[in-house]
């Protein structure tokens, strides 16, 4: 059972991770219903549940997570677009690496959360200031893991397309852009993990819709019950976006995996 | 004349971390004429790669230069096939995409890429296997189609460097009558690295034998087997004159590089 990158069925594999939720369930079950923890802190996973559905049928809450999808999925986009081609290029051409590496080095440390009250100055506290802490928090991390990948392409493989007549440009193209697109990929998928902190975060301060937002207003009346499904609703929509992810890489590159 | 020539190639390696450098290769000479089926046979770590990649273009001379057909070789290009020592097939394409690389650079017309691509899959015996991705392949059939797709660009000049090495002897054995069969069939000028003395008699119509680091041309050994040559003659009388007298040289210069080495 426990040898080493022993693979496992795909049977036990689901039951496996279904029964980690269903422990929690329990235990958090066995907390509340048991009486062992104040329901002003934490409510019961039951009315965790119906508070969420009325939270849906009456006070619409499918359009606060539908505008925190589209923050996060804008401004992880717009993140990939400048991102992706720079760190291309960087991992391609030492020029360019020596040129954005230290500035980008740099910027990565800078805390996307912390430029908050300084982008509700500039950027007000609508959907641009959003988009702009999810594209700062992201943009840099993607620019330096891609300048990475690429830059980390196989010398073997370079030579060979050399011997079969590729010049630089066919080099970039044919070999390092193929050979780096699984790992760019996946690359994004993690990033697009964290647009989802960002972007809560950005909602919790000054904000008047999405997840982040429903979440403070629950404090307001402490209700944690709601607080706890918003939270939960976050989870549940990262899992379903990995999955998905997951599966469009192992489709587009049959080949990585 | 000569179609390939190595003038006073000499390669150096700067010293790693402050240590003292590597000479790999001495000033050496090779005349190799087209059409021709050169081996090189030398110890582990005498600067046969080297020597190889320096043909190639992949590595710069420290002296000396390489001519082919009159051109100095300054970088790698497409008239220098070359097969390497590891597999290095392409992973994200399937054979039938990795034998069509070269051409794509070409830009030739798609028909008549196809038909060339075609025709190589079938004389290494790939078909069946056209759309599988090398993770898919065994070693063999990955350095068939690592030799297929140097072949389909139609170099002036094939390099392969220990192209069998890392296969079993049935294998190997089978991967070098194929490689003869087209080399018999096509004619091109090869050359052909190896540490195997039965691989580098059985192959060339020539064996320079490297001497132990720093390599030098030592030796050179005209092997008059006919073509078409046949798995049997490895036995023949003639065969084992050839090897009597290879592994004499190899011997001497093992001993030295295994002196070195310790
Ligand atoms: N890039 C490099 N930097 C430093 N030293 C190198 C480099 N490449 C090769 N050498 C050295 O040059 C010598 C010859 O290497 P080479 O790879 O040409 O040997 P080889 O004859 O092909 O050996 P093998 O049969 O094991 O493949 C070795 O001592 C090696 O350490
Ligand atoms: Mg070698």
């Amino acid at each position: 059972m426990l040898e080493p990158l022993k693979p496992v069925s795909r049977g036990t594999r689901i039951f496996l991770g279904a029964a980690f939720f269903v422990l929690f369930f329990a235990a958090w079950g066995v907390a509340t219903f048991g009486g062992f923890v104040d329901g002003m802190f934490l409510k019961d996973p039951w009315y965790t549940l119906r508070i969420g559905w009325s939270l849906f049928t009456e006070f619409g809450f499918i359009e606060d997570v539908g505008v925190t999808i589209w923050r996060v999925l804008g401004g992880f986009v717009l993140a990939a677009i400048v991102a992706v081609p720079l760190g291309i290029a960087m991992g391609a051409f030492k020029f360019v690496e020596a040129f954005f590496e230290p500035f980008v080095s740099f910027a990565r440390y800078l805390p996307a959360s912390a430029f908050i009250p300084l982008l509700i100055l500039w950027a007000g506290v609508g959907e641009a200031q959003k988009l702009l802490v999810i594209f700062i928090g992201s943009v840099f991390q993607v620019i330096l893991m891609v300048a990475v990948i690429v830059g980390s392409t196989r010398r073997d493989l370079i030579e060979a397309a050399y011997t079969l007549g590729a010049d630089g440009a066919g080099i970039v193209r044919r070999v390092m852009l193929p050979g780096a697109a699984p790992q760019i990929a996946e690359t994004l998928r993690l990033v697009l993990g964290w647009a989802w902190t960002y972007v809560i975060v950005a909602e919790l301060v000054g904000s008047s819709s999405g997840i982040g937002h429903m979440i403070m207003d629950s404090q307001r009346l402490l209700d944690t019950g709601q607080m706890i499904f918003g939270i939960f609703c976050i989870g549940v929509i990262g899992l379903v976006s990995d999955f998905g992810f997951k599966w469009l890489n192992q489709r587009m590159y049959p080949w990585a995996f | 004349m000569g179609f390939l020539r190595i003038e006073q190639v000499s390669r150096t390696f700067p010293g790693v971390g402050g240590g003292r450098p590597t000479q790999a290769l001495e000033r050496t000479d090779l005349v190799v004429e087209d059409n021709d089926f050169i081996t090189i046979l030398g110890p582990s770590g005498c600067g046969k790669s080297t020597l190889l990649r320096i043909v190639a273009g992949l590595e710069a001379p420290s002296t000396g230069r390489v001519l082919l057909d009159g051109q100095a070789v300054s970088r790698p290009g497409s008239d220098r096939g070359m097969v390497f020592q590891s597999y290095t097939l392409f992973p994200w394409l399937t054979v039938r995409e990795n034998v069509t690389f070269g051409l794509r650079e070409k830009a030739m017309p798609l028909a008549e890429q196809a038909r060339i691509v075609e025709s190589y899959v079938d004389k290494v015996g790939l078909r069946g296997f056209e759309n599988h991705y090398p993770k898919m392949l065994s070693g063999g059939m990955q350095q068939r189609t690592a030799l297929a797709r140097a072949l389909a660009n139609d170099p002036k000049i094939l390099l392969l460097d220990e192209p069998f090495g890392a296969l079993d002897n049935q294998t190997r054995a089978l991967m070098q009558e194929l490689l003869l069969g087209i080399w018999e069939a096509d004619r091109k000028t090869v050359l052909f690295v190896t540490h195997d003395i039965d691989e580098a008699i059985f192959m060339a119509n020539r064996v320079a034998v490297l001497s132990a680091r720093p390599g030098r041309i030592k030796f050179e050994l005209r092997i008059e087997l006919p073509h078409p040559r046949h798995y049997r003659m490895k036995t023949s009388v003639e065969f084992s004159g050839y090897k009597a007298e290879l592994t004499e040289q190899i011997r001497t210069e093992s001993i030295i590089a295994a002196q070195m080495a310790a």
